[in-house]
């Protein structure tokens, strides 16, 4: 805990590597400077406001004002019965709508206690694995973006289209599923689906690595990122980071392994977590690289899947979905590993009523950014742009 | 179904969560009830609201116990009780793997909770946003102020009796 | 050779219809209305059409053939925006930056030899005078930064004076490489003295061995001049929205816009004259094959001068589209104490062949 605390706050930048430092000249007289990032702001990604107190280029403070995209998401819930709040999840992390639908129906099928069809547990996995390596390319994209390099972007988009044309066709939407229900989901995966999905693994191996060149093999990617933002591994836990933040920072922990839900135990991959040759352990870069790394890691559990997945001749999706979801009384906090990191949702039910009586998000954005306003102290406002990069936010999940 | 829940035979979690509590029962006696032995999330309830942090501290530091992860806080109400109340979702991550869920409860009118936000730092932003939700007083927070609704919001949205307020900077709000 | 060209424009500059001196308005007029012309479509529309083909797009498609006239639609838009001052702008500064940005990026123009004919004005000091007026801008850029009023615009402000008086001193220092290797400051003079009838093996970057050290010190150093990737971090849209032209809308923004792909073209033109020989032909003679000589006249040297600002634009773009942009510190890092040190050893080094060896 006390890593953070001994960085002098205003006079010298905190780099591993003493050469890099930056010192201010304290004789000069200089006045703080309140500039508000945001909410309109390129580099925020969405609304997120900013309030920083600059000295020169330094950023001394930086207190994060959420809640412009607060759509009352855990009202809402409490007003729908529990399928109706699948779409309402949906919108929370939008570019990573399956995986919250897949968190949500664990959190309520565990209350339901209900038998899940193997079949579509494999449709689950394929469907939120191929949206964890969507969503992990706009991550890299803006990421890049945000450092000044926009030719990456578009090829992570060009990239991420052949994942949305396939969830498309899978579900009829582009974006906002609605796909995985609670207790199935809504069809069964097309005629030709493993063939075409096989084509874009393939495809996308190579793109993945060129990608990887582009990115992680440029001196100057490498010099914005490399020690910026640091986060220990300790500090990190106590502030509940999780997902590639939290093994960003060296901790090996991955929900797929730990609470092994769903068909995860039966397959074949590993947890990335940086070597810390090309990275220092915890800063920016390792977080990066740890994106990288598992959409590889996603790939290979899409193609197990394919492989594994039981063919069924006029299979029902719905067949196990209860006729009225009612759950028994009591409480229950069900989680997956989002690609942002932990989503979890605590849902109170009274076994009465089809409502849920409570439904809090445990937003994985939300907690990882609540680390925002102690990685900025001392940062210069380019190295602030690459820490809200490196950690990825998207505001419908942090103001839900 | 409540049969075979009965004769089922606990999971390995709670157990775990068995454990902890009776390490946490000895130490703190009665400012603690009974552990509530459900499948889904067992959890205990801390029954002296103002040893809140002390037993947040001990559970955080304690080498038997080490819960360094807190994955979740949620503000509940309760109306019937005339109470507010917090459940806090605790992990072990990376010691004991250890789980287990703490319910603390406050007066529904005024009540206040010890804040655990400097135990762990991701409790600042949670009690925050059960501050703006539902109203309860967290002592000693460093920064109490509402999160996602705005500074001067009236009411707290997530109360069972909520009523809307009727306009907000002269802006009709919808209900 | 400098008997004829005067004589070239002697005569042109002499014709005078209609009692008017229509031939000195004609030297002095074509290459900027060829700039005109090429910053607003051929630059703009170029920078479209590559960003797009490097990044796996068509880029304009619609107005006009390949999109062609995008262009011109896009000015079509801009001079129908509303131009906006903002109410706590400090109006005369607001107005006045993109004059004097545009005026500091184009008066350049009137020492660039557009061929053995066009040139606005011959100065025997053209490089200095060509290096002096292009620091000009930093004045319109500190007025438009600072009248905004925007915090933003304020930084990007600050940031680009201090990164370009950073870099114009490598950027002089190796100018003044060449200046020595040519022993003249006037800007037709350098194109002269790298005539020959085997083209490129005239040029001074292969005239000298160590010419191409000023010259890579040059190139880097008129990128963080104009503002380019990857040390474009005065207008660093992630971080300072658009820097110092955040405010500025309509017309004040396209003038900003044309002064940067002015200037953009004024140092790739100073870059290829100073080093590679201006509206000299590269190619060489062959024997029979008198390739020097076909390739070499009025319309050809402002076609080889064209196409070599051109190549340099190309790749100023190239490498926009490609490398992420540097931070404050690490571009200051690079000034000082990289290219400047080079700078001077090059400065040396060019000093000791010219004196010694040559």
């Amino acid at each position: 805990m006390q890593e953070l605390e001994k960085a002098e706050y205003s006079s010298v930048r905190v780099t591993p590597k003493g050469e890099d430092r930056v010192i201010i000249e304290k004789d000069l007289s200089s006045e703080e400077m309140i500039l508000n990032m945001g909410p309109q702001h390129p580099s925020t990604h969405g609304v997120l406001r900013l309030e920083c107190k600059t000295d020169g280029e330094v950023v001394i403070e930086a207190e994060p004002y959420l809640g412009y995209l607060h759509r009352c998401f855990e009202k809402h819930a409490e007003m729908v019965d529990y399928p109706g709040v699948v779409p309402f999840v949906d919108r929370m992390d939008y570019l990573a709508s399956m995986n919250n639908d897949f968190a949500f129906c664990i959190a309520v099928e565990k209350l339901l206690d209900i038998e899940i069809p193997r079949r579509v547990e494999f449709i689950r996995v394929i469907v939120s694995e191929l949206n964890r390596i969507a969503s992990h390319l706009v991550a890299i994209g803006t990421y890049a973006i945000d450092l000044g390099a926009f030719t990456p972007f578009l090829f992570c988009f060009r990239d991420r289209e052949h994942i949305l044309n396939l969830l498309e066709w899978t579900s009829g939407a582009r974006m906002l599923y609605n796909y995985i229900l609670i207790g199935g989901v809504a069809y069964d995966l097309p005629q030709g689906f493993k063939k075409r999905t096989l084509e874009f693994v393939k495809y996308f191996r190579p793109k993945a690595l060129e990608l990887q060149k582009l990115l992680t093999e440029n001196e100057i990617f490498v010099k914005r990122t490399k020690g910026i933002g640091m986060m220990p591994a300790e500090v990190a836990i106590n502030y509940g980071w999780s997902g590639p933040m939290l093994r960003g920072s060296g901790v090996d922990w991955d929900l797929r392994k730990e609470d092994a839900y769903s068909i995860y135990p039966e397959l074949d991959f590993k947890v990335c977590v940086p070597d810390g040759k090309s990275s220092d352990i915890g800063d920016s870069l390792s977080r990066h690289l740890v994106r990288a790394m598992e959409m590889e890691q996603s790939l290979d559990i899409v193609e197990q899947c394919l492989e594994m997945m039981p063919e069924e001749e006029g299979f029902d999706p719905k067949a196990a979905i209860p006729k009225r979801i009612r759950p028994k009384a009591g409480e229950v906090y069900g989680r997956a590993e989002n690609p942002r990191g932990e989503l979890g949702f605590y849902i109170q039910s009274d076994g009465k009523s089809t409502k849920p009586l409570r439904c809090k998000a445990r937003s994985s954005c939300f907690v990882n950014l609540s680390a925002m306003k102690e990685l900025s102290l001392g940062q210069l406002i380019p190295d602030l742009v690459a820490i809200i990069g490196s950690i990825d936010i998207v505001l419908g999940e942090v103001d839900r | 179904m409540e049969d075979t829940q009965e004769n089922m035979p606990q999971s390995s979690e709670v157990i775990a969560a068995g454990k902890v509590w009776h390490v946490l029962r000895e130490k703190f006696g009665d400012a603690i009830s009974e552990l509530d032995e459900n499948p889904f999330m067992p959890f205990f309830e801390v029954r002296q609201t103002e040893r809140w942090r002390e037993i947040a501290l001990y559970m955080r530091d304690s080498a038997s116990l080490r819960f360094n992860y807190m994955a979740c806080l949620s503000g509940v109400d309760y109306p019937e009780e005339e109470m507010l109340g917090i459940v806090c979702n605790l992990e072990s991550l990376g010691h004991h793997g250890h789980k287990i869920a703490v319910k603390v409860k406050c007066d529904r009118n005024g009540g206040t909770i010890p804040s655990v936000a400097k135990v762990w730092k991701t409790a600042e932003w949670h009690e925050r946003e059960a501050f703006d939700m539902y109203g309860m007083i967290f002592s000693g927070h460093p920064d109490p102020r509402r999160i996602l609704c705005p500074e001067d919001w009236e009411g707290y949205p997530l109360r069972k009796d909520y009523q809307v307020q009727e306009t907000y900077h002269g802006i009709k709000v919808p209900n | 050779m400098n008997a004829s060209l005067n004589t070239w424009s002697d005569a042109l500059s002499e014709l005078y219809l209609f009692g008017l001196p229509i031939g000195l308005v004609i030297i002095a007029a074509v290459p900027l209305v060829f700039i005109a012309l090429y910053a607003l479509t051929y630059g703009v529309y170029g920078e479209r059409k590559i960003s797009a083909f490097m990044q796996d797009r068509l880029g304009p498609m619609e107005v006009g053939k390949w999109g062609i006239l995008q262009t011109l639609a896009d000015i079509l838009k801009l001079l129908q925006k509303e131009d906006i001052v903002n109410k706590s702008a400090d109006k005369f500064l607001f107005v006045i930056g993109p004059g004097v940005l545009f005026v500091g990026s184009f008066l350049a123009f009137a020492v660039l030899p557009f061929g053995p004919a066009f040139i606005g004005a011959d100065l025997n000091v053209g490089l200095f005078y060509a290096i002096g007026i292009v620091a000009l801008e930093v004045v319109g850029i500190l007025a438009a930064g600072w009248g905004s009023n925007n915090k933003w615009a304020l930084y990007g402000a600050i940031r680009s004076v201090a990164q370009i008086v950073s870099y114009e001193i490598p950027a002089a220092i190796a100018i003044l490489c060449g200046a020595m290797m040519a022993g003249t400051l006037s800007m037709q003079q350098f194109n002269l003295l790298q005539q020959g009838e085997y083209g490129f093996i005239h040029f001074f970057l292969f005239q000298n061995p160590i010419a191409w050290l000023p010259f890579i010190i040059y190139f880097i150093a008129s990128l963080a001049e104009t503002n380019r990737a990857p040390f474009d971090i005065p207008e660093a849209e992630s971080e300072l929205v658009a820097g110092y032209f955040t405010e500025y809308t309509g017309m004040k923004f396209a003038v900003i816009f044309l002064a940067e792909y002015g200037s953009m073209f004024m140092v790739s033109a100073i870059i290829s004259i100073v080093f590679l020989g201006g509206w000299n032909s590269p190619l060489p003679n062959i024997g029979p094959l008198a390739l020097n000589d076909w390739t070499t006249g009025p319309v050809w040297g402002a076609f080889w001068i064209v196409m070599k600002g051109f190549f340099f634009i190309f790749i100023q773009m190239w490498l926009r589209w490609t490398l992420p942009r540097l931070r404050v510190d690490q571009l200051m890092h690079l000034c000082w104490k990289v290219l400047t040190p080079f700078a001077f050893v090059a400065f040396v080094l060019i000093a000791v062949w010219e004196i010694y060896v040559k």
